[in-house]
């Protein structure tokens, strides 16, 4: 933050606006969910954006990629996609007859892709954006006071919470010992450890929540948020918004013709 | 010396019916050094809190004149800077120069000023250049500079401490000790660390369930064995 250090005006469009990325970037989400299923060229087209978009920014690729594995744990719900919908078969699994439809090949493929589009825009701003500067961003976009702070406060206590995590699974590891010709004990005991676990995490981040609150209210803190940041819209800003909203409204078009 | 805090008659319970202070007074003078020891337990952390109204119990706490009640908070706590143990508690801000600057923002001052103290504040506690670092990849000493410089940057009068030297290993305890010695406000350090009062401190104040039990100078307190081990303090 330290002030007004960016300097917009002379920038061009490595140093555009938060506001300018979070609308874009919520602009392109809507728009990749609007293209039809199978329309693979156009998909093509806005990975080709993003990607141009991403050497402007100078966010490397592999960033990017690696940032948007992410979000593969979510690919799994839509994974049985190609075996439920109906359709013509195109493929038969040996052993199992599990049959893929052509549909919902389709279907599950554009799923995928509008997965890591949007998934990969969303990358791009935060790994383009310092976190100040799109707090800021958000609540001058009329994003709830609470909310931005709740965002805040997640990124600066994720890993501290990840550690405190960290350091409970290491006790019960170090304690988790098996003498010869004993049982283990049993699964459900074990889900019972580990739930009391995550409880006993949950009431730890609480009575931190408290402590920082105490904190922030001995720095005189009174539930509005102040900054030092003054940013400007500047031309860039404007092409970048006014791009991102023809670029949707080509796509209802094209959807509605 | 002027005092700059009177205490008369305090007592403090939680909400669960534990008393953490009873029937207290006290008074610290302007410039004055004090280290408040005593077990766990012992009602340290509590007075601490109750010096800039974060806690309020029965009685009258007065700082520079003014009482501590809800009409003069903010003023109170630009006087009294709190330090909390645990740093990732007091550093809550995505970047340093923010925590720093969150204080003097709060207070109502222009931007230059903002910057003038940040940039003091941090030079103040050796942490100058590391406006930009994260909290979250910073030692837990370095972090322990930059919560000291978070409250020094609000230019308070009486700088309070809980535990500024728990869990720091020899290099970072000497580095905070070293800062503390040069600091001009008033101190008040809430300690387990013994050598830091005889280092650093010339008056001791010694808690035992919420009752303050002595009061006197550093030296002529810690000298007396006997009664250390009575407090469970060594």
């Amino acid at each position: 933050m330290q002030g007004s250090t960016r300097s917009p005006e002379t920038g061009g469009m490595r140093s555009l606006d938060p506001r300018t990325k979070v609308v874009a970037v919520v602009l392109f989400i809507l728009a990749v969910n609007l293209i039809p299923a199978g329309a693979w060229p156009v998909y093509l087209v806005l990975l080709a954006l993003l990607w141009s978009a991403a050497v402007v920014l100078h966010v490397g690729m592999l960033v990017l990629l690696r940032r948007s594995l992410v979000a593969v744990p979510f690919v799994l719900a839509v994974v049985v996609l190609p075996f439920t919908t109906p359709g013509a078969a195109i493929y038969e699994l040996p052993g199992l007859g599990w049959q893929i439809s052509r549909e919902g090949m389709t279907l599950f493929l554009t799923i995928l892709c509008r997965f890591f589009l949007a998934v990969q825009a969303a990358v791009l701003l935060a790994a383009s954006t310092p976190v100040s500067e799109l707090l800021w961003g958000l609540r001058k976009l009329g994003v709830p006071t609470t909310l931005v702070a709740i965002i805040g406060f997640m990124y600066r206590y994720l890993f501290v919470i990840g550690e405190e995590a960290g350091q409970m699974i290491r006790a019960r590891a170090a304690r988790s010992a098996q003498i010869p010709h004993h049982r283990r004990p049993s699964v459900f005991w074990q889900g019972r450890v580990s739930g009391l676990m995550v409880g006993s995490l949950f009431l730890r981040a609480l009575a931190r929540s408290e402590r920082i609150y105490v904190a922030m209210l001995s720095r005189g803190y009174d539930g509005h948020p102040r900054s030092m940041l003054h940013l400007r819209m500047v031309a860039w800003d404007w092409i970048v918004v006014i791009g991102s909203g023809l670029l949707l409204a080509l796509i209802l078009w094209g959807r509605m013709a | 010396m002027s005092c700059l805090v009177e205490i008369k008659n305090l007592s403090f319970s939680y909400q669960d019916g534990r008393t953490a202070l009873q029937e207290l007074d006290l008074s610290i003078c302007e410039g004055e050094k004090v280290g408040i020891v005593g077990s766990n337990g012992a009602g340290k952390s509590t007075l601490l809190l109750q010096l800039n109204g974060v806690l309020q119990g029965t009685g009258d706490v007065r700082i520079a004149g003014d009482q501590v009640c809800r009409q003069n908070l903010g003023r109170i706590r630009s006087l009294v800077g709190l330090v909390f143990q645990d740093p990732d508690d007091q550093l809550f801000s995505p970047t340093v120069f923010e925590d720093v600057a969150f204080g003097p923002l709060y207070m109502g001052l222009d931007e230059s000023a903002v910057s003038l103290r940040v940039r003091e504040a941090l030079e103040s506690v050796g942490m100058d250049g590391m406006e930009e670092r994260v909290p979250n990849r910073m030692s837990l000493g370095e972090k322990k500079l930059v919560a000291i410089a978070t409250v020094l940057a609000m230019r308070p009068r009486i700088l309070a401490l809980d535990e500024p030297t728990a869990a720091l290993d020899a290099r970072a305890r000497r580095t905070i000790l070293g800062v503390l010695k040069h600091l001009d406000e008033t101190l008040v350090v809430a300690t387990h660390d013994l050598s830091l009062v005889a280092e650093v401190l010339d008056r001791t104040i010694v808690m035992d369930r919420g009752e303050v039990v002595a009061d006197g100078p550093t030296a002529e307190i810690l000298r007396d064995e006997a009664f250390l081990a009575e407090h469970g303090l060594i």
